[in-house]
């Protein structure tokens, strides 16, 4: 059977299930992160495989611009958890629960 | 079984196994080894666009995710310090509920990938290439490129003043 756009579409599931796995279950900041970084990193290889599929380049293009943003919202991510440290003297968020009533 | 089906099968397997071992880790707890395997899953999704005729995309998948944003990570790791802190017990009834809520995600995905209307042998047609994702990029999608920039601009300030000692 030849590879065709279900194979990458179950990839691309499959690695966000990942994430998402990561962001329920992990309790340390920083890598909850890096599994929102998964899940972004499966949402563009869903939307490369339909562009290369489809035959329609817009989808590269919103790629781009999806890594532009995820960088952006690295910097400032990492940066309010650096804020938190200084604060909290933690990256667990069991430890931040100031907001629970 | 032709050479980019078979590349394809190991990368994508690759990618989900250094993607289990970033979120679940069975030697290590520490964020580091989590960043490392980041970086491996990045660099086998780069493998996965080279397939995919984005040649470009993979490149800057490979500069920017693999490059730049997990050497920030890492950054923040070593700025942070942690002590090689207490292997916490992880709580069963949340990892017991993530599990759930993620396999009910896999079986609606899957089951709405089944019932798709998608050719099961859909061509591949698209050949991407760099001019044209650059025409694309500086004609059509001018405005949304210098918004990118502003964004960018606006993401540097903010970072600099999120990490001030005192926030006046």
């Amino acid at each position: 059977m030849n590879v065709g756009l279900q194979h990458y579409l179950v990839v691309s599931g499959l690695l966000f299930a990942l994430g998402l796995l990561g962001v329920i279950v992990r309790r340390n900041v920083l890598v909850i992160y890096m599994s929102l970084e998964l899940m972004l990193n499966a949402a563009n290889l869903a939307l490369v495989a339909f562009s290369r599929f489809n035959d329609n380049p817009n989808g590269q293009v919103f790629v781009f611009f999806v890594i532009t943003v995820a960088a952006a919202e690295v910097a400032v991510g990492l940066a309010l958890i650096v804020a938190l440290y200084r604060k909290r003297q933690t990256v667990q968020v069991e430890d931040m629960t100031s907001l629970k009533l | 079984m032709t050479m980019p089906d078979m590349l394809f099968y190991v990368f994508a397997a690759l990618t989900l196994i250094f993607g289990f071992l970033v979120i679940a880790n069975p030697w290590s707890r520490s964020p580091v080894t989590s960043a490392m395997f980041l970086v491996l899953t990045m660099v086998s999704l780069a493998g996965l666009f080279v397939l995919l005729q984005a040649f470009f995309l993979a490149a800057v998948q490979v500069l920017v995710y693999a490059g730049a944003v997990m050497v920030l990570f890492l950054f923040v790791v070593m700025l942070l310090d942690l002590k090689v802190e207490e292997r916490r017990k992880l709580r069963k009834a949340g990892v017991a509920l993530g599990v759930v809520a993620v396999s009910g995600f896999i079986f609606l995905f899957l089951k709405s990938l089944l019932h798709s209307e998608l050719s099961p042998a859909a061509s591949p047609t698209l050949v991407g290439g760099t001019v044209n994702l650059g025409k694309l990029l500086f004609r059509q999608y001018a405005l949304p490129f210098e918004i990118v920039s502003v964004l960018l601009l606006v993401a540097m300030v903010g970072v600099v003043i999120l990490s001030k000692k005192d926030l006046r």
